[in-house]
């Protein structure tokens, strides 16, 4: 319990927290690192995941990617990169990117092609083309999947981030590898203790978002149309022999007045 | 990659200890969290505590963890078994979700032929339920045992690696070649266990397939 006392009196002492090696900038470089390779993840992972998972094609590739990425180590691929590249933002980058494609990839793909076909179906018959039924009826039911899988990458990101320190970079890791060379281990407490304390906020964010985007509730109000056309083939059903009013023209008013 | 296999001997006792740190947290973890994860499936407060506890668990980084353990149990702070409790705490944490899951997913038919033929409530579960749920339980092991041997390797920043040894040996020397040895041999391990658990699930589910077949 020494070295808690020790490590939380390093935490609330004001003077620790500003300059070049203070918490905060290390805070700072951290979420860098963490930013950076998440944004760059989803750019990747989000796009292949809403193609395969609208066309149905190539499932087997992202099964196989998965299993593969996740058994990359980390570690390896980062000090792989900075003896290639030297320092900088590109390694880090590199190896977490890797670390966070995985779930993104999972969840935006499982999400668009778990939606239910019969709500698909409805889209297609409605007239909507394959890109409205990807971006208006897909994407708003596959969102809490989606950013599910964005929850877990950014977890897995901020608590690996830490290993960057190992290679002489900065983050939140500094404190932890720096504690345990010096054999100061309340120090590499103060690391542990941050970086718990990062990703539980983050965590925390994320799945109010989660929350927030489950469709149907208008957690999220925004503009695009709600496609609650579960709703209307219920509503349809219940008044079987009635044709709706339909004009095949234009876009459905049912549809874009929500 | 040529140091891979100059350096044969010495990868295959690291293998032995990366297994070693790497499975047992898997077995320790199978063996908590299911009985756990059974008891707590049918008391709603108690599985949301469970699933609450668990998901802070996973959020606690691992090198963190390493280093956090010997200061709050009488470990020494480079011992082995840092890394086996740090990684049963996770494998506990992930399968202590999927069991409940796994068993909320056997079919109500299912449940109401065994109550049917005189299965008590604690034989249902043992000899229906749980083995119902061993193809969910499969895919939650494969995860959990994929993920651990990637990070076991980054033990080896506090000096207990296994496979991962290379990887601080190799940045320090300077040796890209070790890094990469170590980086596949590392990936062709947990290839390997993925396709063994995924085998022994089969194995130990005869009628998966053969209703498949049939149907």
């Amino acid at each position: 319990m020494n070295f808690l006392q020790q490590a939380l009196d390093y935490i609330f002492t004001a003077g620790n927290w500003t300059g070049k090696a203070g918490l905060g900038a290390r805070i700072i470089e951290h979420l860098q690192y963490t930013g950076v390779a998440v944004a760059v993840s989803v750019l990747i992972a989000v796009p292949i995941g809403l193609a395969i998972g609208h066309t149905g094609r190539g499932s087997f590739l992202v099964v196989t990617a998965v299993n593969a990425l996740r058994a990359l180590p980390t570690l390896g691929v980062l000090l792989l990169a900075v003896l290639l590249w030297g320092l900088g933002l590109l390694p880090p980058t590199v190896a977490l990117t890797l670390l966070a494609v995985p779930p993104l990839l999972a969840g935006t793909y499982s999400g668009i092609a778990n939606v239910d076909p019969k709500i698909t179906d409805a889209a297609r018959a409605m007239g909507m083309s394959g890109r409205q039924v990807l971006t208006r009826v897909e994407l708003p039911n596959a969102l809490p999947l989606i950013l599910g899988g964005l929850r877990t990458a950014t977890l897995q990101v901020v608590a690996t981030a830490t290993v960057a320190a190992y290679a002489s970079l900065g983050g939140l890791g500094r404190y932890l590898i720096d504690g345990i060379k010096i054999r100061q281990f309340y120090l590499a407490l103060v690391g542990a203790l941050m970086v718990t304390a990062l990703a539980l906020l983050l965590d925390g964010l994320l799945a109010m978002v989660v929350w927030a985007s489950l469709p149907g509730t208008g957690r999220l109000r925004r503009r695009l149309p709600q496609p609650l056309l579960d709703d209307e083939v219920r509503l349809d059903a219940g008044q079987s022999g009635r044709t709706p009013d339909y004009n095949p023209g234009g876009p459905s008013p049912t549809v874009e007045g929500w | 990659m040529h140091y891979l296999f100059t350096h044969l001997d010495s990868a295959w006792s690291l293998t032995l200890i990366h297994l070693r740190l790497s499975l047992v947290p898997v077995l320790l973890g199978l063996l908590i969290a299911v009985p756990v994860g059974a008891l707590v499936w049918r008391h709603v407060m108690l599985r949301r505590l469970t699933t609450l506890a668990a998901s802070i668990i996973f959020t606690i980084p691992s090198l963190a963890l390493f280093v956090v353990l010997p200061l709050i149990i009488p470990t020494r702070i480079l011992d082995e078994a840092n890394v086996i409790i740090a990684l049963t705490l996770y494998t506990t944490a992930l399968l202590v979700r999927a069991v409940p899951e796994a068993l909320d997913a056997v079919p109500a038919h299912v449940r109401d032929a065994a109550a049917a033929v005189g299965y008590t409530r604690i034989g249902q579960l043992l000899k229906v339920e749980l083995p119902l749920s061993i193809p969910v339980l499969t895919a939650g092991l494969r995860v959990v045992a994929v993920t651990n041997i990637s990070m076991v390797a980054v033990g080896s920043v506090i000096g207990i690696g296994g496979l991962g040894t290379w990887f601080t040996e190799g940045y320090q020397s300077d040796k890209s070649d070790q890094i990469v040895a170590g980086i596949v041999a590392i990936f062709v391990l947990a290839v390997i266990i993925d396709v063994l658990i995924l085998l022994a699930g089969r194995l130990i589910t005869p009628w998966a397939r053969k209703t498949k077949a049939a149907a």
